[in-house]
């Protein structure tokens, strides 16, 4: 080993160092992703069915409504519960209850003396498992549209933005279910926190239903939180209906939430790590 | 009394005591009811509220009305709090056992090594979720305003007793296959995924995926039927289907069992 980089490298070699990080711990998770394809198949599969029950439930309520409810139809509502699975699966990141663990462990404390913010490494190895997730993805999804039959017509530029999206959508959910999870460092009773946090999220965001059939109340609220930038605006961004501005507003909303989202990240950080101490590790 | 019914009945006092002894266990760690209780209500808000977007919009629901739904809901609610009372528990920590080689511990033992498996473990305080789901269903009764008859009600508890035991040769079975599969963390959010399926009864699915949850995952069994005994829709047919089926997957379930067994060789011990 070498002494940290930190002060000898340029800002060039540094994001040049940094580039190179990313590449291999993305190209590690992908591989151990794949030495368990049978695993990520399971946990696909189990997570299929929730947009499965939704898509059932609310095409059987549109062909009893004369065909259509809010304005989608069953090939609607198919086309944003497939693209629903996607963006759900891109979605997956640390999880905030995985941080109890980790502090337990102790091996949390080797994280800390390595030279580059612990977060890197979460950001890339879920980003490398979800290359393995669409790939997957895929065969699932070709099986579905020929059952539910979607209605799926987007442009170009809808599939750019839903491209640019879903890495949006990615590393808003990672920030802030990192930054929550960091209230480990001061508390273990936090899962009711979390529970409830994530009944927001599923209400709020698009997952449980497209926000066009939620209470007008609820969908001016959703706009106080981060959850529709990384449910509904993705799966709208290539499901569609959506105008070119509310594409873009789409995006520049989703910087912001990135925005907000590391500077809180590292607000926290900087306090939990400092009341952090552990044995061996 | 024969040799056999001497085993029976020491499997079962086997079982009782190892119950009672995780009960006492767990019952220290009285702090945990509360947190499993905030979580139960959480869970239930999120399924009352997804039941009030579907009611915004219709006003019945593939036949089912939106009372009838809510019973549905609380024996959703029951039925997963009794598997993460008992079954899955015990079931996830044979797949954690074979893996870790350590099944050796309970193989060792004199008694049979099935029931062993299926009893090591209680998670008494996920039963918030058994109580949560009766008030609901209780509400559920109240507004259809049908009275339950003595007789419906010793239907449903039976036919609940019966798609259990469905749901526990499913999971021994799933749980016999870490002795082919060796990575079967994911295993629970399988089941936990398709389990999702039951919030509404069976018979709303298309053809493949309401046989599918019949007879691939029981989940009809364990609460589409009960659901139906207290709702006054139950045939004697679908009774007798969730008889033999039951009978079958105890059979299958157990020669599975023995069939991974047959294949397990511990590394530790």
């Amino acid at each position: 080993m070498t002494v940290s980089p930190n002060g000898s490298l340029g800002a060039e070699s540094k994001t040049h160092a940094m580039g190179s990080m990313y590449l291999t711990l993305m190209r590690t998770s992908i591989i151990s992703q794949f030495q368990y394809r049978a695993a990520a198949y399971f946990y696909m599969i189990g997570m299929v069915v929730e947009p499965v029950i939704y898509l059932i439930v609310w095409s059987t309520i549109a062909r009893s409504h004369g065909g259509e409810v809010a304005g989608f139809t069953p090939g609607t509502f198919a086309a944003y519960y497939i693209v629903w699975m996607l963006v759900r699966n891109v979605n997956i990141v640390f999880t905030p209850f995985g941080w109890e663990w980790r502090i337990k462990e102790g091996n949390f404390a080797s994280q800390l003396l390595k030279p580059v913010h612990p977060i890197h490494y979460d950001l890339a190895e879920f980003a490398g498992g979800k290359l393995v997730v669409i790939i997957l993805w895929l065969p699932i999804a070709l099986a579905l549209s020929l059952i539910f039959h979607p209605s799926l017509h987007p442009s170009l530029l809808q599939c750019g933005v839903f491209f640019l999206a879903i890495w949006g959508a990615y590393l808003i959910r990672s920030l802030v279910l990192w930054a929550l999870g960091l209230i480990t460092f001061w508390t273990t009773r936090v899962s009711a926190l979390y529970e409830a946090y994530f009944l927001a999220e599923l209400l709020l965001s698009g997952r449980l239903v497209p926000m066009q059939l939620m209470p007008r109340w609820a969908q001016t609220l959703s706009w106080a939180f981060p959850f529709r930038w990384t449910f509904a605006f993705p799966i709208t961004a290539l499901t569609g209906p959506i105008s070119e501005r509310e594409l873009l507003e789409g995006l520049a909303m989703q910087a912001l939430w990135i925005g907000v989202g590391t500077i809180v990240v590292m607000l926290v950080w900087r306090r939990a790590v400092a009341r952090f101490s552990s044995v061996g590790g | 009394m024969t040799r056999r019914d001497d085993q029976r009945t020491g499997a079962v006092r086997l079982a009782a005591t190892f119950l009672r002894v995780g009960v006492m266990n767990e019952v220290q760690y009285r702090i945990n009811f509360f947190i499993q209780l905030v979580q139960s209500l959480l869970t239930i808000a999120t399924g009352l509220t997804a039941l009030a977007l579907v009611f915004s919009h219709t006003d019945e629901l593939g036949g089912w009305t939106k009372p009838q739904l809510l019973a549905v809901m609380g024996v959703f609610t029951m039925v997963g709090g009794l598997i993460r009372t008992v079954i899955q528990p015990n079931m996830q920590r044979v797949v954690e056992d074979v893996r870790e080689g350590r099944l050796d511990f309970a193989l060792t033992k004199p008694a049979d090594a099935q029931v062993l498996v299926s009893v090591r473990d209680v998670r008494f305080w996920q039963l918030t979720d058994v109580i949560v789901g009766l008030v609901v269903l209780i509400v559920a009764l109240v507004q259809i305003g049908d009275s339950v008859s003595a007789r419906d009600l010793a239907v449903f508890i039976g036919v609940l007793l019966v798609g259990l035991v469905t749901i526990y040769c499913f999971w021994l079975m799933l749980a016999s296959a870490s002795f082919w599969l060796i990575r079967m963390n994911e295993v629970q959010e399988l089941f936990d995924g398709i389990y999702r399926a039951g919030q509404y009864p069976v018979g709303i699915y298309p053809g493949w995926l309401k046989y599918g949850l019949t007879f691939l995952v029981p989940l009809a069994f364990a609460i589409t039927v009960p659901s139906e005994a207290v709702t006054g829709r139950l045939t004697w047919q679908a009774v007798a289907v969730a008889g033999a089926t039951t009978v079958g997957m105890i059979v299958f379930s157990r020669w599975f069992w023995r069939r991974g067994l047959r294949r397990y060789d511990g590394a530790s011990a």
